[in-house]
């Protein structure tokens, strides 16, 4: 298995280096896939991280000058890592103002991917700061459980309000309560709600705006004002909106009544599906 | 002893004292004929700094009252730290501070006259001690770099803050490369992450060393000299010798100068077998300069045991300086070396002919800093197996 890439351009280079961070605030561990065309970092829903998932994609020639890779095998021409999420994004921190990325697939005393960063100095010499990443090789007949997970059709979608004041609102709400409802109905209304013994505290979001929703014969049938709600461990919720440090391109979040949450947000080219499972 | 320290220079002596209080827990302060002087030593005996304040420094500098012998002192860093604790504080507030010892009174009295006529004073208890003066020549090192302090300010950025050691050495090319070091545990599944930084010869305003040299000393105890250096804007001289010998840290400038002597890991294979840490095969380092074609090589083995930075020479100087760093009896725990060191007898060890001293020391160090995995803290079986000359 073959990996190298080259990053040249620094708003490429300082968009990677802001989803690196995104990923380091959302998984500690991930699984990194890497396929021809695309970059994925993937956490699926083991039991270890609470049965939360995140599905991230990046179209590759959006951000490398120079990629090359050669996966498992010519059927199976994919690439699954496993890494530290802070390390990679430690490691691109330093490249700032660099001069060119480059990250590849090596093996020094153990498997890592190498980030190396060519930096500018006050001299004309170049200064490389290069990081080995270890990483762990995901074998062929576990690649299953790191597929894309299916959406399943969800009660109400709406879009989501300012990602900063939904996490203020959280962040309070966490001192009250261990979990939240999240509930939204597709009049564009969006409430999270705590409630203990002594108080219920609730925040409205109103006018957010529904996107069409796939199937129209089910939008027709229910009460637009009818909320679908489910019941998540707000610390989940917390963390996801922490990885969101700046406001993304699009942000919709699909609930399935009583089942689980679907947050799908858009970083300019960078997709992010982020799902926190219903308190059983 | 008395002196005023005015304007700018506060917000430096403040830098100074935060830059000592990283490496050690207890503050020297001996006024000299040339300057004051401000030292300190780890609990471990693998670090000195010291600072020396020219008398140009001060607005005024009296290292005694004449007829009076020269007092010196020992005060607790963090009592002396919190004077200086905020240097922005320092640095906007306060416009002159005098620092005076009274041997009457057995207090070491800093009075910060700030703005506005505010007057903080400061009554410091101190203990008397034997001055602190570790043994160490920058002449004698065969190796040595110098560079603007920023320039290694810059290089350590990638470095996580919490890194402990640091392996900086020589490759081909005469590049100088700096890369982290991690104690390899036996059972550890999870690897950190390996960060190195290759600078070019042309960022150094001296380089003479060998390619294929390298140390490693301890990152965050350097961190305390760099960033003093890198505020007052100075150049900052390295000066080491091969793998085990203390490397010295020196920055100078008409007003002042600062030394940082640190221990670096020595290269023992034997030590570790003796221990019986089986999963001692560790890999040779192999700085490597990853731009350049070819890779480097380095130097550095198998390395398992710290060395003490200080050697002493008890009695043997001959000079006003009575050593104080001396060594403490054989499997204490490190925090052990105190004001009762100083007896001869518990230093034998160094002044026996043929034996190295560092043998104590290393054992002392290894329980205190680097603790691996299965190691025992008593130093005779290292004594009686490794007897390979030592530096």
């Amino acid at each position: 298995m073959k990996f190298r890439a080259k990053i040249v351009d620094g708003a490429c280079l300082n968009h990677f280096t802001r989803i690196s961070n995104m990923i380091a605030k959302l998984a500690k561990t991930c699984t990194l896939r890497i396929s021809p065309d695309k970059l994925n970092f993937i956490l699926c829903d083991k039991l270890a991280n609470g049965g939360v998932s995140m599905w991230c994609e990046l179209e590759q020639e959006n951000f490398f000058s120079e990629f090359q890779m050669e996966g498992f095998s010519a059927e199976n021409n994919e690439i699954y890592l496993e890494l530290t999420s802070e390390n990679l994004s430690r490691a691109l921190k330093t490249a700032q103002n660099a001069r060119a990325l480059k990250i590849k697939l090596t093996n020094k005393h153990f498997p890592c991917l190498t980030v190396s960063v060519e930096l500018f100095s006050m001299s004309n010499s170049s200064r490389i700061a290069t990081h080995d990443i270890p990483i762990k090789v995901i074998p062929r007949k576990l690649w299953k459980d790191l597929q894309e997970p299916v959406v399943p059709d969800p009660d109400v979608s709406i879009y989501l309000p300012v990602l900063k004041t939904m996490k203020s609102v959280v962040e309070k709400m966490k001192n009250i309560s261990s979990h939240l409802v999240i509930e939204a109905n597709l009049d564009g209304e969006l409430n999270l709600k705590i409630e203990t013994e002594l108080v219920c505290v609730t925040t409205h979001f109103k006018d957010l705006g529904n996107p069409p929703l796939a199937s129209e014969s089910t939008s027709q049938d229910r009460n637009p004002e009818h909320m679908a709600e489910v019941h998540i461990d707000i610390r989940k919720l917390l963390q996801f909106l922490a990885g969101q440090q700046v406001n993304p391109t699009k942000a919709l979040c699909n609930i399935v009544t009583n089942k689980m949450v679907h947050f799908d947000l858009l970083h300019e080219d960078v997709s992010l599906q982020y799902f926190i499972p219903a308190l059983s | 002893m008395k002196c005023l320290v005015t304007g700018g220079n506060v917000k430096v002596l403040g830098k100074a004292v935060h830059s000592l209080s990283r490496i050690g827990d207890e503050l020297y302060l001996e006024p000299l004929e040339d300057g004051l002087s401000l030292r300190t030593v780890n609990s471990s005996r693998s670090a000195y700094a010291c600072f020396l304040f020219a008398p140009l420094f001060f607005q005024q500098y009296q290292a005694a009252t004449p007829g009076q012998d020269l007092l010196r002192c020992k005060i607790l860093m963090k009592s002396f730290l919190s004077v200086f604790r905020s240097l922005a504080m320092l640095e906007k507030t306060v416009e002159k501070c005098c620092i005076s010892l009274n041997g009457q009174s057995s207090r070491l009295v800093v009075q910060l006259h700030c703005k506005f006529g505010v007057r903080k004073t400061h009554n410091l208890s101190f203990q008397d001690c034997e001055s602190l003066q570790a043994v160490f020549d920058p002449a004698s090192c065969p190796h040595m770099l110098r560079t603007p302090a920023r320039v290694l300010g810059e290089a350590v950025l990638p470095f996580p803050p919490a890194l402990a050691e640091v392996t900086l050495g020589v490759g081909r090319g005469h590049r100088v490369i700096l890369r982290s070091y991690h104690e390899e545990e036996a059972d550890s599944t999870v690897k950190a992450m390996v960060t190195e930084v290759c600078l070019g010869e042309e960022d150094f305003q001296q380089l003479q060393a060998q390619e294929g040299v390298a140390i490693t000393f301890c990152l965050k105890e350097f961190r305390g000299l760099l960033s003093f250096a890198e505020s007052a804007n100075l150049n900052l001289s390295i000066h080491f010798d091969a793998p085990g010998r203390p490397a010295i840290f020196t920055i100078k400038d008409s007003l002042l100068d600062g030394h940082f002597v640190l221990a670096t890991l020595s290269e023992t294979d034997s030590y570790s077998q003796d221990l019986g840490s089986l999963e001692r095969h560790r890999p040779v380092p192999q700085l490597q300069a990853h731009s350049t074609p070819h890779p480097d090589d380095f130097a550095s083995d198998d390395i398992d045991s710290y060395m003490i930075a200080m050697e002493t020479t008890i009695g043997n100087e001959g000079s006003r300086v009575l050593p104080s760093i001396s060594l403490s009896p054989g499997p204490q725990p490190p925090q052990s070396p105190g004001p009762h060191s100083e007896e001869e007898d518990e230093a034998e060890p160094s002044t026996v002919p043929g034996t190295p001293p560092p043998k104590k020391f290393r054992s002392l160090f290894f329980g205190s800093i680097l603790a691996p995995v299965g190691s025992p803290q008593g130093p005779s079986p290292v004594l009686a197996e490794d007897s390979e000359g030592e530096g």
